[in-house]
């Protein structure tokens, strides 16, 4: 295996409406500043890969239009996956380990204020006898809340706490949307928005965009002094039918951390990207995380949760815990699908 | 064999998908819509290389740098410098087919620009042709691109291949 680093890490200031920017102008200034902050020059770039979707825009080939952003002339190669740019960030992984690059731009976008976005993800779902009913993702993820409620496996008090905690997290996160929070017996006074999720529940609705560069070997330590290594990365999805799924517990996440080696070592600092304050707790679990390991330092997507994008902002935050010393070994998860379909875990340390 | 095989397979279901969606132009598109508004054809420029495009997005695609702030207008004539003939119908064009869609050189522009060919017969389209914009009546603009209604011919000669092959 080769030695991946992630470098640098840009993001752009999330917030709930767009209104003077489209997704090249929000993307454009988070790609200079991820590259100017590598130090890598644009034409020593082997390989450009990003994550989006088409639907946030509701129009065909949007992600297309990303690319004036990153400068792709002469021809550069490049991938689009219509996911969370963590699997944009996979994909160049492989692409490096493969030896086919050494370097790698990897970014995510997502401008959701356009549409009603619970009701354009219920595109995601199997489209003959899940989508004609138009399940909402909010509503989606609320089953899934009543199921763990019902099982004993969360209480509401422990999803209340999860809101409270991550969002005041996001108090000293420059980047993020919802800062700051009630206690959580207060916030548990509030109603329902979908039952029996409450507003503190759900991860606010975002514009943003990220972007990572990730370097090999002697490219990485060249161009940082204590590059974020990736020691493991695996992803795993699981059935599309929901009710073929345990939805109490993340099986995919489990595998996946065992696979990434989560559990060879201490962990510092995890980045867990749960939408619904439920599925960050049974994140929590699959990762196998102790009391001693700091959780969503950033605020999580809880604070700020750009479509396609939340996932890798996990990863570069994590990573920079790495970078700027604070943290040795720490945790990225990113999600995608209904209920915590498909989940990628990603170990990095600095070394 | 089973009644289900019997009946055949379930081959079409309807499933009617209705999203709507707010956009905003973003910076640069209102830039060029606000000029349109105006009876202007406006291109932003690329700080590096200083190619000018019209109905920019705000990047310059080969730099990934932003264009602008400053606009420049070109001409509202260019050169014809690829078509197509447009036989199929469609409840969105304004035009009843056949017609020539055509990509347009504006003069000072160094982007194309897609619009439709009227006032001439199919059989006279042809690459280097030199074109203009018609306008509707000043009173109806709005900042809208459907303030020209499509492009006619000019009475010059024919621009040289050399002056628009970079843009095929």
């Amino acid at each position: 295996m080769r030695d991946v680093a992630v470098v640098s890490f840009a993001q752009s200031p999330h917030v709930r409406r767009e209104q003077n920017r489209n997704e090249v102008e929000i993307l454009m200034p988070v790609v200079r500043e991820a590259r100017e902050r590598s130090g890598i020059a644009h034409d020593e770039i082997d390989f450009v890969c990003s994550g989006s979707t088409d639907y946030l825009a509701g129009q065909s080939f949007a992600f297309v239009a990303g690319l004036d952003g990153i400068g792709a002339w002469p021809p550069v190669s490049e991938s689009h996956v219509e996911m969370d740019g963590a699997w944009a960030l996979y994909e160049a992984w492989v692409k490096i380990q493969m030896g086919y690059a050494d370097t790698a731009l990897v970014y995510g976008f997502g401008k959701s204020s356009p549409g009603d976005l619970p009701e354009v993800m219920a595109l995601q779902l199997d489209p003959y006898v899940l989508t004609p009913l138009w399940p909402d993702a909010v509503s989606m993820a609320a089953l899934q809340a009543r199921k763990c409620l019902d099982e004993g496996v969360l209480t509401e008090a422990d999803m209340a706490a999860v809101a409270a905690r991550d969002r005041r997290h996001a108090e000293s996160n420059p980047f993020a949307q919802v800062k700051g929070s009630a206690d959580p017996e207060a916030l548990l006074a509030e109603p329902t928005l979908v039952s029996p999720l409450r507003k503190h529940d759900c991860a606010p609705i975002s514009d943003g965009a990220a972007a990572v560069i990730l370097a090999a070997d002697d490219v990485a330590r060249r161009v940082c002094e204590r590059p974020a290594w990736i020691s493991g990365i695996h992803h795993i999805v699981e059935p599309q039918d929901p009710g073929l799924r345990d939805l109490t517990r993340s099986r995919s996440t489990e595998i996946a951390a065992d696979k990434a080696g989560v559990g060879a070592g201490t962990v510092d600092v995890a980045e867990i990207h749960g939408p619904f304050t439920h599925q960050e707790i049974l994140i929590e679990k699959a990762l196998g995380l102790g009391p001693d390991t700091t959780v969503n330092p950033s605020g999580g997507a809880l604070a700020a949760n750009p479509m396609m994008t939340a996932g890798l902002i996990r990863i570069g935050e994590a990573a920079r815990r790495i970078q700027d010393g604070s943290a040795g070994r720490t945790v990225a998860h990113a999600t995608s699908g209904p209920c915590l379909q498909q989940n990628l875990v990603c170990v990095m340390e600095g070394r | 064999m089973s009644d289900e095989s019997a009946e055949g397979p379930v081959e079409i279901i309807q499933c009617p998908v209705e999203l709507d969606y707010t956009y905003t132009a973003g910076q640069a598109t209102t830039r060029f819509l606000r000029g349109v508004g105006e009876g202007k054809l406006l291109g932003q420029r690329c700080i590096v290389c200083g190619k000018i495009y019209v109905a920019s997005r705000g990047a310059c695609p080969i730099h990934g740098v932003p264009t602008g702030p400053e606009t420049v207008e070109v001409s509202d004539k260019g050169t014809l410098v690829s078509f197509s003939i447009v036989r199929i119908p469609s409840e969105n064009l304004s035009v009843d087919p056949p017609f020539a869609a055509i990509s347009v050189l504006l003069d000072g522009s160094d982007s194309t620009f897609m619009h439709v060919l009227s006032d001439c017969p199919l059989e006279e389209v042809r690459m280097g042709m030199r074109v203009e914009a018609v306008w509707i009546p000043k009173e109806e603009w709005t900042t809208s691109l459907k303030n020209i209604t499509h492009f006619r011919p000019l009475d010059e000669p024919d621009a040289p291949y050399d002056s628009y092959k970079e843009h095929l």
